[in-house]
């Protein structure tokens, strides 16, 4: 074979390059799953199963945003005999309450970036100016 | 020959007057119905806009009684800082971000129609509540091109769906009262007090007044009305509705609205 010398390390680098997203998310936290913290105040249940809201959550906080503000259709929702006023800061942070340990840890890994809080409150962030009145 | 031209001539003569008369016939035949219903329509709606086509069903509206308002005038900036409160209205330092949800206004620049000439010394000096007059022809709902502001059929509330929109201030154009506001920058640093049940708004987003859809659907009355509980200032109700304390109101006093000759047909009545 001519020119072994430069061919075979160039195919190895080569082969290194083209794998890099494996062995780098190898060597490195990027690629594992990320653990969404369960609500601190440790309730169990949610208004769908854990898979249904993985899969689903922003399906129905759209549906939910068009009957509370299109429709007015404000309807309390009753599963389980817990109460659920439909809306983001009502119903879904009331339980997970914090946004940076539950709602960033898979939108983060998926690289997403949902405006919702451009204008919805944190409990975090409506805390931090409570007190000041 | 000449027969054949002549018979030419005279059928194309015709021909040309029947083609330019035809149009002007058709015209004259036409004009007694077409006069008849363009006269009728102004005629109509000059004897008050809302004798007419009064729409069915619920329709929030509200009196403000500003003979209340200046004899205590703490009672209006009370109902203003709860209306802040409950939406979260951001208080910008300079006047021209202002963001308007109930404001104070005075006379002359509310009502542009009255003359305010030789005005008595108390509407000279009083400003007057101001919030979105939650029309029932909205001119800020046909310009919206998002269909971000609508009208809600169930309650007569001009309502904003604040995700859709997407800051052409085409509704800030549209809208006759100057009820609408921008936010020019991010509104949350100069929020006070968060209102947790209750967004806030993100920079280049138009908001307004909504009535409190948030706090009636909860049975509350709006943060306004419920600042001047039992004073009689603001009395709030179902203009359709004749049991009404809005309707025994409005029957007892004589009440004016913000430019009625441009026939939005405002919700929101005063009492001078």
């Amino acid at each position: 074979m001519y020119n072994k010398g430069t061919i075979i390390p160039g195919l190895i680098i080569f082969v290194l390059f083209v794998t890099f997203p494996i062995w780098f998310n190898g060597f490195t936290t990027a690629g594992d799953l990320p653990k969404p913290e369960l609500p601190p105040g440790g309730e169990k249940h949610c208004i769908a199963s854990a898979e249904y809201m993985r899969a689903n959550h922003m399906q129905l906080l759209n549906e939910w945003r068009d009957n509370v503000l299109r429709d007015a259709n404000r309807e309390i929702l009753e599963i389980d005999g817990v109460k659920y006023p439909k809306g983001l800061q009502q119903a879904c942070m009331a339980c997970h309450s914090q946004k940076e340990k539950f709602c960033d840890s898979c939108h983060t890994y998926a690289a997403v970036d949902p405006y919702c809080w451009d204008c919805h409150l944190t409990p975090n962030e409506a805390g931090s100016k409570e007190a000041t009145h | 020959m000449d027969k054949q031209r002549r018979k030419f001539l005279k059928i194309a003569g015709a021909s040309v007057v029947a083609g330019l008369g035809a149009p002007a016939i058709i015209k004259l035949s036409g004009t007694p119905a077409h006069a008849a219903g363009g006269h009728a329509a102004p005629a109509a709606g000059a004897h008050g806009a809302h004798a007419e086509e009064a729409p069915k069903g619920v329709r929030l509206g509200m009196v403000i009684d500003m003979r209340k308002f200046t004899d205590k005038p703490e009672l209006l900036d009370s109902a203003i800082s709860a209306c802040i409160n409950a939406h979260n209205v951001p208080q910008f330092p300079d006047k021209k971000n202002e963001i308007k949800w109930l404001w104070k206004a005075p006379f002359e620049n509310v009502f542009t129609d009255q003359s305010a000439y030789h005005s008595s010394k108390r509407v000279a000096e009083t400003d007057f509540a101001v919030l979105c007059n939650h029309c029932d022809d909205p001119p800020c709902v046909k310009a919206c091109p998002t269909q971000a502001t609508f009208k809600a059929e169930s309650t007569g509330i001009v309502a904003m769906d604040f995700h859709r929109c997407i800051g052409c201030r085409f509704c800030m154009a549209a809208c006759p009262y100057g009820a609408r506001s921008f936010n020019w920058q991010d509104p949350r640093p100069y929020i006070k007090k968060y209102n947790k049940q209750f967004p806030s708004r993100m920079k280049g987003v138009v908001e307004k007044c909504n009535f409190c859809a948030e706090r009636l659907a909860l049975g509350q009355e709006p943060a306004c009305v419920e600042a001047c509980k039992g004073t009689g200032a603001i009395t709030f109700g179902d203009l359709n509705d004749a049991k009404s304390e809005l309707r025994v109101v409005l029957d007892k006093e004589f009440t004016i609205q913000r430019k009625p000759t441009l026939g939005t047909k405002p919700s929101v009545f005063y009492i001078v």
